[in-house]
C-alpha cells in the first residue's frame, strides 16, 4: 500500500475515533461545557493536558528547530517543560482550590474589579488567537503534503472536525478527545524515533541512542561526535556547542517557562479535576507524558540532522532518494544548482550553499529520509494532525469561555440563563473557528515562531498577576491592572516592532541588551511585577473579604472542594 | 487557633516551594545555560555533560521535582488534616 492510502486509513480511523468520543460525551450544562463537570480523573487529565499542550509546534517544528539550532535548541526543551514546574508548584493547586471556571474569573474575583476582568479577557483572547493561528497552519502543512489536497481544503477539514467535537462537547468533549489524541500523537512520534534509533545505533530507546555509537553502516563513532564533525566539515556551527549569546538563551528559556505557566488553555485544564490533590497529581502525570516526547525530540533532531547531512551532501541530484522530490514539490526543500555540476553542495557558507531546507519538515520527512515503511510515514501524519487539532480545540474553548462566561455572563449580561450562556458559548466557538481558519489559510509566519510570541505575551500578562494574587495578600486591583497592561503592552510593542514594523533591524546589535523578541517576555514579566508592586504600595489595600479569600485558597486542600454546580454564581 | 494552623501550614508549604524551585533554577539556568560550556568538559558515553543537561537531563529533573512535590504536599496535608476540622471551614460545616 502506498503512503497516501495508508494516510487516508489512519486519518479516517483517528478522526472517526474523535467523532465517536464527541457523540458519547455531549455537554448538557455550562459546568460540563466549561470544566467537563469537574470530575475528570487526574490520569486522564494529565493525558489531556499533555495533548492540549503539545501542539503542532511541539510535534512538527520542535525537533526541526533543534536540529538547526544545536545545543541552543535547549531553550525550547527546558522552557516548555520547566514551565510545568512553575505551573504545578505556583498555580495549579491554588487555582483549583479557588474553584471557578476560568483565568479571567480568578483575576476578576481576586482583584474585585470589572476592569481587571476585562484586561484578563483581552489577554486571554489575544494570546489564544495568536497561538491558534500556528495550529491551523500546522494542520494545513500536514494536509497539503500527506493528503495531497491544497492547504485551504486541508484547513477546512480540520476546522470541521474541531467544530464538531468542540461545539458539541465543550470541555467534556475536548477532554476525552484529547486523551485519544495524546495516544495517537505519542505513538506516532515514538514509532519512527524507535525505528531510526535502532537502525542508526542499535539501541531501541531514542533517549539512549542519542548518546550511543553509530552502527558500522553509518560510519561508527559516537552519534554526537559524528554530527559535530560533519557540521564543521560543511561549514556549519558545531552541533553540541552554544551559538547564541548566553543572556539571550537565558531570557528565551525564562520567557517560555513563565509563558507555559501563564497559558490560559493549560491552566483551565486544572479546573476539571475533582480536588486540589488531584490537580497536583495531574500536573505530575502531564509532565511525565510530555517528557516522553520532549526527551525524544532532541534525539530525533540529532538523528534527522545526521541523516540529512549524510544523504544530501555532495550527492548527485539525479540519484537522490524519492522523498527529496516529493518535498521539493511542496517547496519546503529547494535545490538551486549554482555551479551547475549536478551535485548538491550543502554548506554553512551562503555563497556556495545550494540547498534550502525548511525546518518544519524534519519530523515529517524523517521517516522517509530514514527509509522507513510507508505506514510509519502515514502514522506521523495522523499524529501531527492530532497534535494540531487537540491544541486548537483547547484554545478555541478558552476563547469561547472568555466570551460567553467572562464577558457576557460575568460582565455584561449577568441575567442570562444557563441555556442562553451555553448557546453563546457555542456561537463563540463557531466564530472563533472561522477566524482561526482564515489565519490557517493565510498564515502569518513560521509555526513555532508565532507560537513563541504567544508565550511572551502570556508570560508578561498573566503569570505575575496570578502568582502575586496567591502569594502576596496585599496585592490590590490597581497594582494588578497596571502590571498586566504594562507587561502586555511592552512585550507586544517590542515584538511588533522587530517582527513587523522593522524586521530588517532585528539583529543582536539593535536588541536591548542582546535580548531577542522571543526572549523579551521575560523582561515584560519583570516589568509587570515591578509595576504591580510599586503601584500597589501607593494605593489602598484590598478589602477584608478578598484577603480572607486569599487565606482560604492557601489552606490544606486534600478535602475535595465544593462541587462546582453547588456554587453560588 | 485556626489562624495559627493556617500560618504554620502556609509556612511549611512555602518552604517546600522554595526548596524545589531552587533545584529547578539551579539545574536549568545554572547548569543548563550559564555553566553549560564548562560542564561540556566532562563526558559520559557519547554525551557532553552540559549539552546533555540542557537537552535531556534537566527534563528528568523537572519530572522528579513535581513527583517529590506531590509526595511532600500529600504528607503535609495529611499532617494538618488531623486538625483540619479547625483549619478547614468546609469540613466544619459538614461535621
Amino acid at each position: 500500500m502506498n503512503v497516501q492510502l495508508w494516510t487516508y486509513v489512519f486519518v479516517a480511523l483517528s478522526f472517526g475515533l474523535y467523532i465517536g468520543i464527541a457523540v458519547w460525551s455531549r455537554a448538557a450544562s455550562t459546568n460540563d461545557f466549561y470544566v467537563a463537570g469537574g470530575g475528570v480523573h487526574p490520569l486522564a487529565n494529565g493525558m489531556a493536558t499533555a495533548a492540549d499542550w503539545m501542539s503542532a509546534a511541539s510535534f512538527i517544528s520542535m525537533a526541526g528547530l533543534i536540529s538547526f539550532l544545536g545545543r541552543d535548541g535547549a531553550f525550547y526543551l527546558m522552557g516548555w517543560t520547566g514551565g510545568y514546574v512553575l505551573l504545578a508548584l505556583l498555580l495549579a493547586p491554588y487555582l483549583r482550590k479557588f474553584g471557578k471556571f476560568t483565568v479571567p474569573d480568578f483575576i476578576g474575583d481576586r482583584y474585585y474589579s470589572r476592569s481587571a476582568r476585562m484586561v484578563a479577557i483581552f489577554c486571554a483572547i489575544s494570546v489564544s488567537f495568536v497561538y491558534v493561528c500556528g495550529q491551523m497552519q500546522g494542520a494545513g502543512i500536514v494536509f497539503s503534503r500527506f493528503l495531497e489536497v491544497d492547504i485551504t481544503t486541508g484547513v477546512i477539514i480540520g476546522m470541521t472536525i474541531v467544530f464538531f467535537y468542540a461545539v458539541m462537547g465543550g470541555m467534556k468533549g475536548i477532554t476525552y478527545t484529547q486523551v485519544a489524541q495524546y495516544c495517537v500523537l505519542i505513538f506516532a512520534y515514538m514509532v519512527p524515533a524507535i525505528f531510526i534509533s535502532l537502525m542508526m545505533t542499535g539501541n531501541p530507546i531514542p533517549q539512549l541512542g542519542f548518546g550511543a555509537e553509530l552502527t558500522e553502516e553509518y560510519g561508527g563513532g559516537y552519534l554526537l561526535d559524528r554530527l559535530d564533525s560533519l557540521s564543521e566539515e560543511l561549514g556549519f556551527a558545531t552541533y553540541t556547542a552554544g551559538q547564541r549569546a548566553t543572556q539571550d538563551v537565558f531570557f528565551i528559556t525564562a520567557a517560555l517557562m513563565f509563558g507555559t505557566a501563564g497559558l490560559p488553555h493549560v491552566i483551565i485544564r486544572f479546573f476539571t479535576v475533582p480536588s486540589v490533590r488531584d490537580a497536583r497529581k495531574s500536573a505530575a502525570y502531564a509532565l511525565v507524558f510530555i517528557a516522553i516526547l520532549y526527551t525524544t525530540a532532541p534525539a530525533v533532531a540529532a538523528f534527522a540532522k545526521t541523516n540529512l547531512l549524510n544523504t544530501v551532501n555532495n550527492a548527485s541530484y539525479e540519484e537522490l532518494p524519492s522523498w527529496f522530490s516529493t518535498w521539493e514539490t511542496t517547496q519546503l526543500i529547494q535545490f538551486d544548482d549554482q555551479n551547475g555540476d549536478g551535485r548538491v553542495q550543502y554548506s554553512g557558507d551562503p555563497a556556495i550553499n545550494e540547498l534550502t531546507v525548511n525546518r518544519d519538515i524534519m519530523v515529517l520527512a524523517n521517516p522517509e529520509i530514514a527509509g522507513l515503511p510507508n505506514w510509519v510515514v502515514a502514522l506521523v501524519a495522523a499524529g501531527a494532525l492530532a497534535a494540531a487539532l487537540s491544541t486548537a480545540a483547547g484554545l478555541l474553548l478558552v476563547i469561547s469561555t472568555a466570551v460567553s462566561h467572562d464577558l457576557l455572563k460575568r460582565s455584561m449580561m449577568p441575567g442570562i440563563s444557563e441555556k442562553q450562556e451555553l448557546l453563546f458559548a457555542r456561537l463563540a466557538i463557531f466564530v472563533a473557528i472561522l477566524i482561526a481558519g482564515y489565519f490557517g489559510i493565510n498564515p502569518p509566519g513560521f509555526v513555532a515562531e508565532v507560537v513563541a510570541f504567544a508565550f511572551g505575551l502570556a508570560a508578561a500578562s498573566f503569570f505575575p498577576a496570578i502568582v502575586l494574587g496567591i502569594f502576596y495578600r496585599r496585592m490590590n486591583r490597581e497594582g494588578a491592572i497596571a502590571g498586566m497592561l504594562s507587561g502586555f503592552l511592552f512585550t507586544a510593542a517590542y515584538i511588533i516592532f522587530f517582527k513587523f514594523v522593522s524586521p530588517e533591524s532585528s539583529t543582536p546589535e539593535n536588541w536591548w541588551f542582546g535580548i531577542s523578541p522571543e526572549g523579551i517576555g521575560t523582561v515584560g514579566t519583570l516589568i509587570n511585577a515591578a509595576v504591580a508592586l510599586t503601584v500597589c504600595r501607593f494605593s489602598p489595600a484590598p478589602p477584608r473579604d478578598i484577603q480572607n479569600m486569599v487565606e482560604e485558597i492557601r489552606l490544606p486542600g486534600n478535602v475535595p472542594t465544593v462541587p462546582l454546580s453547588h456554587q453560588s454564581h | 487557633m485556626r489562624d495559627k494552623h493556617a500560618r504554620a501550614y502556609w509556612k511549611a508549604n512555602v518552604r517546600i516551594l522554595a526548596t524545589l524551585l531552587t533545584v529547578w533554577a539551579f539545574i536549568s539556568f545554572v547548569c543548563g545555560i550559564l555553566l553549560a560550556d564548562f560542564l561540556d568538559n566532562f563526558r559520559f558515553g557519547g554525551f557532553k555533560l552540559g549539552f546533555w543537561i540542557a537537552q535531556q537531563g534537566s527534563i528528568y529533573v523537572f519530572v522528579i521535582l513535581i513527583i517529590v512535590y506531590v509526595f511532600w504536599m500529600d504528607r503535609l496535608d495529611a499532617r494538618y488534616h488531623r486538625d483540619s476540622s479547625v483549619s478547614d471551614p468546609e469540613k466544619e460545616t459538614q461535621a
